[in-house]
């Protein structure tokens, strides 16, 4: 039933090509999209580095070897290509650890995302479609979450819960939800006017079915909208609570905290911050672009 | 909108607050670690003598009630002790607040400055080369990492051309009497030009570093916002009329595309608090938001909770502010 109503048109003289397969139309439309395109290979190309770190890094990235203290990239003097990128005040190597610092940014990005995403849109769906107290608790909730800069309300979280990996993915988790909830909380209000839904309650449809069946899979395209385009605002606050030491802990590697290791050499190194912070720029850029391509092509309401 | 509608919104207000109180209190009330053990640090205690702090504290207490006498006091405005400096925490912090709200008010400036021209040159000259440089520029501005770019900066501009300072507020000996708090403002009331000058230059990489991001929102939502109104029946109208182009731009399109540039601006300065914890840090400026950064790693617990409170209260009014702009300067919403 609800394979027939398109899921972002319903008006009328709507391309029939397309509203058999919306999905298939939207994809077809962002492969059109050159630098979304490139972007989303730049994104896979993080994520295959994050997934190969240990074949692919030159180094264990928590050995030191002290002779190669703060030793310069390679095309320096001093440098020296086993080390391209250079060491950091451990004698480190800079590359390797950034290359496992990946794995530290793309899980906490994912997994994020991905419970933020279950969760909202679950919340999100009983607020919209029970109305009512279950509506005025969650909105609420939603409410007095949204009351708290994003950063405060993480560091004070982590100052609670302690540093460590699966903290961070809590922290930002729980006040995550809030806006994919927002978002199919208005699509579900919708929604359940809709005349689907109302012919599926007279077939006697129990709720959750209503809920879970008929309305969620079309509302998907915004809720898969919201999650990418905040997946590079959760890389970024990861990276800023590492770098203000209260994230993941040494000696694992993240870009957060080597931007911070390097602080102290600003004068003699300047490698050792600057490039974990140019992979952070590089990932969350492709990230932007890529939604922003998706959004043109999956909501075009939502466009910039 | 009516008084009652008004008193309505400010009503709606006041369970936020509530519900932001008891996160900031929960919060801070499960934070591990002793405050009294982290008081004393290795200073000699007897076990008597900590009993004794910690009742002085009122952590003996049932939390439930500690709950309740935070928020009575919170609503006079009394946090109680700050752990670390034994003086009342609304002092400690009503100190360090100038500092946050000169650097964010200059962050602000910053952002319009550079997103209102640039919104409506990019709008105007729709697809031309200014129009795509303006959109990798923001989109650029929003993936910095704000730490990462002060950084930069301090590289570039401290360490290696030695232009500005590394950190901090004002040099020695450059001090001026404090009239409004605000650095820049009574070095000119003092006359003293060159504390004008060194607050200046202490202020321009952590300004920058704020404002560039935000700039960066505000440009793309300028740029958005005018090429609606330009699209407008009443633009052609004024072009009809012959009215010249400056004028149609300035006080037709741009009147009406400021709408949502101020708007958003309101709602992103709430951001800006949170994003000058980590700016402050970076530059070792004395603000709001490398004090409660301290307090969190000293487990300062009052200090971080009053702290929390005041930013979510700004964040919350400020969205509130946004909301009655929009209202008022857009008459055709109505709340």
């Amino acid at each position: 039933m609800s394979e027939a109503v398109p899921a972002l048109s319903g008006a009328k003289g709507i391309d029939w090509a397309l509203a058999e397969s919306p999905i298939a139309g939207n994809l077809r439309q962002f492969v059109r999209d050159g630098a979304a395109l490139a972007a989303t290979a730049t994104v896979a190309a993080f994520v295959l580095l994050a997934l190969l770190a240990p074949l692919v890094a030159p180094h264990d990235p928590a050995e030191g070897d002290l002779l190669r203290r703060l030793q310069p990239p390679a095309w320096m003097s001093g440098g020296e290509w086993a080390y391209p990128l250079g060491c950091d005040a451990l004698g480190r190597d800079v590359l390797s650890r950034m290359i496992y610092g990946t794995r530290v940014s793309i899980l906490v990005g994912v997994l994020v995302i991905f419970f933020a995403a279950v969760i909202g849109t679950l919340a999100g769906l009983a607020a919209g479609y029970l109305r009512g107290p279950v509506d005025i608790v969650i909105s609420r909730l939603v409410d007095i979450l949204l009351g708290f800069p994003y950063l405060i309300f993480a560091i004070g979280l982590m100052a609670m819960m302690g540093p460590g990996l699966s903290n961070i993915v809590l922290a930002l988790a729980y006040k995550e939800w809030v806006l994919p909830c927002r978002v199919v909380r208005a699509e579900t209000l919708a929604a359940r006017e809709t005349e689907y839904v109302e012919a599926a309650r007279a077939l006697g449809a129990s709720r959750v079915h209503i809920m879970l069946r008929e309305i969620l899979p079309n509302i998907l395209s915004p809720v898969l909208v919201v999650a990418t385009f905040r997946m590079a605002h959760v890389i970024i606050v990861e990276a800023s609570l590492s770098f203000l030491g209260l994230g993941v802990q040494p000696p694992t590697a993240s870009w957060g905290s080597m931007v911070a290791d390097g602080r102290q050499f600003l004068l003699e190194a300047w490698w050792v911050s600057t490039f974990p912070g140019l992979a952070i720029l590089a990932l969350v850029l492709a990230i932007n672009v890529a939604s922003q391509g998706l959004r043109d092509a999956f909501d075009p309401r939502l466009q910039s | 909108m009516t008084p009652l509608k008004l008193a309505e919104r400010i009503l709606q207000l006041v369970p936020v607050l509530l519900g932001i109180a008891v996160i900031a209190f929960v919060m801070m009330a499960l934070t591990p670690g002793d405050p009294v053990e982290i008081m004393l640090g290795d200073a000699r205690s007897t076990p008597e003598q900590r009993d004794a702090l910690r009742h002085d504290m009122g952590l003996d207490r049932p939390p439930l009630e500690r709950f309740f006498v935070f928020l009575g006091n919170a609503l006079s405005g009394d946090f109680g002790l700050s752990f670390f400096h034994r003086r009342p925490v609304m002092d400690v912090i009503l100190e360090r607040v100038p500092a946050t709200v000169e650097l964010t008010l200059a962050a602000l400036f910053i952002a319009l400055a550079t997103a209102i021209p640039l919104g409506v040159l990019a709008a105007v000259r729709r697809n031309g080369w200014l129009d795509r440089a303006a959109t990798i520029g923001s989109l650029l501005g929003v993936s910095l990492p704000g730490f990462w770019f002060g950084i930069l900066l301090i590289m570039l501009f401290a360490v290696h051309l030695q232009v500005l300072p590394v950190s901090g507020r004002i040099g020695f000996g450059q001090e001026v009497p404090p009239v409004t708090r605000l650095l820049l403002i009574d070095s000119l009331i003092a006359g003293r030009l060159d504390s004008f000058a060194a607050a200046l230059r202490h202020l321009i990489m952590p300004a920058l570093t704020l404002g560039l991001a935000m700039g960066a929102i505000l440009m793309r939502v300028t740029r958005t916002a005018m090429v609606e109104a330009l699209a407008q029946d009443y633009i052609v109208f004024a072009e009809a009329k012959g009215l010249s182009r400056a004028r149609i731009l300035g006080r037709h399109a741009l009147k009406n595309a400021l709408i949502p540039t101020v708007t958003v601006a309101a709602i992103e300065t709430g951001s800006l608090l949170g994003g000058n914890m980590i700016v402050e840090t970076v530059f070792g400026w004395p603000g709001l938001g490398r004090l409660v950064v301290e307090a969190i790693f000293a487990r300062n617990y009052p200090l971080v909770q009053a702290a929390v409170l005041l930013y979510a209260a700004t964040y919350v009014m400020l969205n509130f502010a946004a909301d009655l702009l929009y209202t008022a300067l857009n008459p055709r919403v109505r709340l």
